[in-house]
């Protein structure tokens, strides 16, 4: 309707997709390449079958944990032998190469970084672009959003939470293990130290998750009746700041982690001992 | 090419901040089919600029604190030249105004018990006034917004349109109010989108345009602040009262150019921030005058003490009233001692215990707005300041119970009116002003539609002046530049009518005001390239404000000419004492043809159990002896704390 | 200290217009806002542009500085090289009435269309709320409506076609600010899904970028509302709680 106040307009005609000057492709690109070189790594090293545990020193790369393939069960490298399965084993060995070790936390740890808050829209940027950056057209001639399949699974990334909360209690687990010497009591190595810091990293990641801060007390109207739950909104609130900072982090540490066991465990490079 | 679109109203509201929006939204309570017209665009209006706070006697923080403290902390800031019956009835509602407001949804910070906190405040006997943060302002405007939205849905729901009985002419600017004989009958303005005319029938107007900062060359005030309230009622034939009372605040940024006069807050000299010239010495004890002797720090040590320990020690004279800081930063500058910029230097700089920390964290506004608009870090360098004109006491003479004008039909409330402030408003006492006086004139306006018997027409007559006046600027060949005339008109103001007043200076400003009077009708146009020429045309809009900054302007001249005495806003050089004499007087503008006429006319007395709230003590230091109540003292009030301006 | 600056201004209406270029002069400590207005004073009398405050709190003078959608009061001239060539264009999401001032009624329509504050039985005065109750939404209420976000947001700024189904963050966030809100009754979950197209949000935080206010806006109002969303509608457990009728479903407030 056209009238003295509002008459009907179109927008302004800027024919260039952007008139941004700045060197807005380098966020997009480097999470592209880093993303990719991430999955090209991890998709190698989860469907390789070796290399994965350390029995001297009980390092067990997070990639491998929880282990449930036959082969788990009798790891022997450098003339030690020990067992990486802690919760059974009901892979056949014939599956190495076909399925992954850790056939059941992969897929959920997968997928919980995939409907990730930071993860989202680091992908939806440099994978989708869209948008690629802020103010710079998208390419995509229709846009939907995560209002339809398969998008609207992102709104369960609350139980993949879950799931990555089992599974980080796993991977401490793990890391308590790994302190242990040559004598077969207490030793710290520098895979210890390494499987630690993956450890504490991916709590971080984990605890500083927009659905754990929803959880643990987002979801509340009133703080000031749940004062402890109040509380700890704050602490994840303070750490979900930094969520997309641990997100990337972790993928780091994890490549150091399950890099460095394997190095030892193909025998290519011994354990730095620091105490037995 | 001058086809008029016409809206018929019940009441249309001029002017869409705090006091403006109440005021539509208590018209529209009362049933009423209600136009606001905002100059900017919905929820733009200055209030969003207030920091500080409203102040509203909840007693939250203090229970001590009730209508008759705030009252007379009111008539005391305004030096007892308040029109008493408004401080009265701003006291005793602003309360109820500011829950009004929660219960709206706005959001203040809290006490503890979860009331509403409030805070202290230069001339406020206890922490009174409701904030958020420092956008207390803000914070009001959304929340009418979201009120006015709140309105129109349940429009909506009954008439299936937003706009059935309250409707925002958004970017619209009134020229003209019409009139049937003696009455209000509408208003004529333009949509700036299109520069089209639109003419609005109405019985009532509510005027709440707010300033005139505009018309001083540094100024707080943003660019609508063109006095177009109360120009517009004076050409209707209303009246202006005690105009010379004009307050400016003595810390304004005078650095980079495009933040000139722009405020820096009471909290940064309250929070140890002291005043320093080029020579770097704390100058202001240079400027205490003999009555502040005995409550003044003599030695920096001393002020330094009072921060910590203020029962002790007097406190430092950086914290004396507005005015006299206003007045001493003037002297510093035209001695020479000024800062790079024309201004001296506010510094925190090392004055807090706890270093730059403390000062982001009890500065942190004043911070944000240096670092962002200056690339000033205040926590290593220091600010500079200059004084800024602020805000109008003087405007509109309305009955302090309904907001109505001289001329049947037309209202006026927030700072367009006058009289609530007296000499000096208080800070914080502004918006809750808005609400108080802003529902009161809607309910004005809403009752006297009720006692209409006919509604006024609008004639033909009135509309064609009005749209030839408004094209004139197109009209003239080869006409001046009106940013130019403007620029004149500041300067002018700002030398000649500023702070610090003489009686030659406002002989001369006259004289000047006079020459520029020729020269703003004179001024003229060039139509822009597109449609009929008139579409979003900023020269054009200033050829039209021109007129409202030059009968303000006038108006400012000629009552601070005719009041011999110093008074809260207004300082005279050459009359420095305060006279009881003056404060039975107000004085009052009109205007004949295009002159402003002036008179004087009595205060009326104070009610006797008003005046019985102050001691005999202190009111001989504001009446006449025959103005004195027979049995004085009659309460107990509070040792009397001069104005702290923090 | 001052300096002439090559500047490009897109100027024209109705759609049509091209970037026009100007050399004009710049001094110590100005700002976009204040070369624009020498360009009225000097050379361009009747260029259009919104402006108010000049001081960042009314957020009148949206607009994009090279690119990026700024307030042209907030933009110092310190920030650019004086070499620089500078860009200046009108908002590209809503339409233009001329040169660098838009029509932004979108944003105000949307605004009439959000349930207002509900407060249920409560009287005036009567309320009761703890600071750390009021303060997620008073992050919100720091929001001066220059619209930066609803402009560069993809949803509506690329496809004109959502704009009927997405309100922007801008007033996504008033959504949550009202679902935060301690005294407030109402549930906008439902709608803030179904009306204002919370779904398509797809967090990619521009609006958070661009907001001079600095306002956590996806990280703290759009992803949390999702976070709600997700429990009013897409959670499976709450969905089998309901069926079941141990978690009790509250009344939907529909858009106004």
């Amino acid at each position: 309707m056209s009238t003295v106040e509002a008459p009907a307009k179109t927008r302004a005609q800027i024919k260039e997709r952007t008139l941004r000057k700045d060197n807005w492709r380098k966020y997009p690109l480097t999470t592209f390449i880093i993303f990719t070189a991430w999955v090209a790594y991890a998709t190698v090293r989860a469907f390789w079958g070796s290399a994965f545990y350390v029995p001297e020193f009980h390092y067990l790369t997070p990639f491998y944990s929880p282990c449930l393939n036959e082969i788990c069960n009798s790891v022997t490298v450098d003339g030690h032998t020990g067992s990486a399965a802690e919760f059974g084993t009901f892979l056949p060995a014939e599956t190495r190469g076909w399925i992954p070790f850790a056939a059941v936390s992969l897929p959920f740890l997968l997928l919980f970084r995939l409907t990730c808050y930071y993860y989202r829209k680091a992908y939806y940027r440099s994978f989708w672009l869209s948008p690629s950056a802020c103010a710079v057209q998208e390419p995509h001639k229709k846009y939907t959003g995560e209002r339809r399949f398969p998008l609207i699974g992102q709104n369960l990334h609350r139980y993949f939470w879950l799931a990555a909360v089992l599974i980080s209690l796993v991977n401490t687990y793990d890391a308590i293990l790994a302190f242990h010497g040559k004598d077969g009591g207490f030793g710290i190595g520098l895979g210890t130290i390494i499987l630690v810091a993956n450890v504490v990293l991916l709590w971080l990641y984990t605890l500083s998750c927009h659905s754990c801060r929803h959880i643990v007390g987002g979801r509340l109207k009133n703080f000031s009746k749940h004062p402890f739950r109040y509380r700890m909104w704050g602490w994840v609130s303070k750490i979900n700041q930094r969520h997309g900072m641990y997100a990337l982090i972790t993928l780091g540490s994890l490549v150091v982690a399950d890099l460095y066991v394997a190095l030892v465990a193909s025998g290519t490079i011994s354990d730095l001992r620091i105490f037995n | 090419m001058t086809e008029i679109e016409r809206h018929s109203y019940d009441v249309v509201v001029i002017g869409a901040g705090g006091a403006g929006l109440r005021a539509a939204i208590e018209a529209r309570l009362q049933g009423k089919k209600t136009a606001i017209i905002s100059k900017s665009l919905f929820g733009k209006a200055h209030t969003v600029m207030a920091e500080g706070g409203a102040a509203a006697a909840m007693g939250n923080v203090n229970p001590n604190d009730n209508w008759k403290v705030h009252f007379r902390d009111t008539m005391r800031g305004g030096k007892f030249l308040n029109n008493w019956r408004m401080a009265e009835l701003h006291a005793k509602e602003a309360p109820d105004r500011v829950w009004e407001l929660e219960h709206w949804g706005a959001l203040f910070d809290r006490t503890r018990d979860g009331k509403i906190s409030q805070r202290n405040f230069g001339g406020h006997e206890y922490p009174r006034l409701a904030h958020v943060g420092d956008r207390t302002g803000l914070e009001l405007i959304r929340t009418a917004q979201q009120k006015i939205v709140a309105l129109q849905q349940e429009d909506h729901r009954e008439f299936g349109d937003y706009d059935a009985r309250l409707k925002v002419w958004a970017e619209t600017t009134v020229t003209r109010l019409l009139k049937d004989g003696d009455r209000i009958s509408g208003a004529f303005g333009y949509v700036r989108e299109t520069g089209r005319f639109v003419v609005f029938e109405a019985p009532a107007v509510v005027l709440a345009t707010g300033g005139i900062g505009k018309a001083f060359k540094v100024t707080s005030n943003s660019w609508e602040y063109t006095g177009d309230g109360h120009a517009l009622a004076m050409l209707a034939g209303g009246t202006l009262l005690n105009m010379e009372f004009v307050q400016f605040h003595p810390t304004g940024m005078v650095w980079p150019p495009s933040v000139k006069g722009i405020l820096v807050t009471e909290s940064v000299r309250g929070d140890r921030g002291v005043l320093k010239n080029s020579d770097g010495k704390r100058f202001m004890f240079d400027y205490i005058p003999e009555v502040f002797k005995a409550q003044y720090a003599t030695t920096e040590e001393e002020g330094d003490r009072w921060y910590d320990d203020p029962d002790n020690n007097r406190r430092p004279p950086e914290l004396l009233p507005r005015d006299e800081v206003a007045r001493a930063i003037n002297s510093e500058v035209k001695a020479g001692r000024g800062s790079p910029h024309g201004g001296v230097f506010l510094t925190v700089v090392d004055r807090m215990p706890g270093g730059a920390e403390e000062i982001r964290r009890r500065l942190p506004a004043m911070h944000h707005q240096f670092k962002e608009l200056a690339d000033v870090d205040i926590t290593k360098e220091a600010m500079e300041v200059g004084p800024t004109c602020h805000y109008v006491m003087g405007g509109v003479e309305v009955d302090p119970d309904t907001g109505a004008a001289l001329v049947p039909g037309l209202f006026a409330a927030g700072e367009c009116s006058g009289g609530m402030h007296g000499s000096n408003r208080l800070g914080g006492n502004s918006l809750t002003d808005l609400l108080v006086f802003g529902r009161r004139a809607g309910l004005g306006a809403a009752e006297y539609i009720d006692g209409l018997d006919a509604r006024p027409a609008v004639p033909e007559t009135e509309i064609a002046a009005a749209r030839d006046e408004a094209l004139a600027p197109f009209q003239r060949e080869g006409g001046e530049n009106p940013y130019a005339v403007h620029a004149e008109l500041q300067q002018t103001m700002n030398e000649l009518v500023g702070i610090i007043r003489k009686e030659g200076e406002l002989q001369q400003a006259l004289e000047a005001l006079d020459k520029l009077r020729e020269r703003v009708a004179n001024v003229g146009v060039e139509p822009v390239a597109v449609n009929d020429g008139r579409g979003y045309h900023p020269g054009w809009h200033l050829a039209l404000d021109l007129r409202n900054m030059l009968i303000v302007s006038e108006a400012i001249a000629k009552a601070a000419l005719e009041r011999r005495e110093s008074r809260g806003g207004h300082t005279r050089d050459d009359h420095p004492g305060m006279s009881a004499e003056w404060r039975k007087v107000n004085l009052v503008c009109r205007l004949d043809g295009d002159r402003v006429q002036l008179t004087r006319q009595p205060m009326p007395p104070m009610r006797d159990d008003l005046i019985g709230l102050f001691e005999s003590d202190e009111l001989k230091k504001y009446l006449t002896a025959e103005e004195m109540p027979g049995a004085a003292g009659a309460t107990a009030a509070d040792a009397l704390d001069k104005e702290d301006d923090r | 200290m001052s300096y002439q600056a090559k500047f490009r201004v897109w100027r024209g209406d109705e759609g049509a217009g091209e970037l026009t270029d100007y050399t004009v002069e710049v001094n110590e400590g100005e700002v976009v806002l204040d070369i624009i207005h020498r360009l009225q004073a000097t050379q361009a009398p009747d260029l259009a542009v919104r402006w108010n405050c000049k001081a960042g709190k009314c957020g009148s003078c949206s607009a994009e500085i090279n690119g990026m959608p700024r307030l042209l009061c907030m933009t110092r001239m310190s920030t650019f090289d004086p070499d620089e060539t500078i860009t200046v264009t009108p908002v590209r999401t809503f339409p233009v009435i001329r040169d660098l001032v838009t029509d932004v009624s979108f944003n105000y329509q949307k605004a009439q269309q959000i349930p207002s504050f509900d407060p249920g039985d409560v009287k005036p005065g009567e309320f009761r709320m703890r600071q750390e109750d009021v303060e997620r939404s008073q992050e919100f209420r720091k929001c001066i409506e220059c619209f930066l976000c609803n402009n560069v947001c993809h949803v509506i700024r690329d496809h004109e076609e959502n704009k009927p189904g997405f309100a922007g963050p801008r007033f996504l966030m008033r959504i949550g600010e009202l679902e935060m809100h301690p005294a407030d009754v109402a549930d906008r979950r439902n709608i803030a899904q179904d009306d204002h197209g919370l779904g398509f949000c797809n967090i990619t935080k521009c609006c958070t970028e661009v907001c001079p206010e600095h306002i956590k806006i996806t990280d703290n109002a759009l992803i949390p509302m999702k976070e709600r969303v997700v429990g009013r509608r897409y959670d499976p457990i709450v969905w089998l709680g309901s069926k079941l009728g141990i978690v009790k479903k509250g009344q939907d407030t529909p858009s106004a």
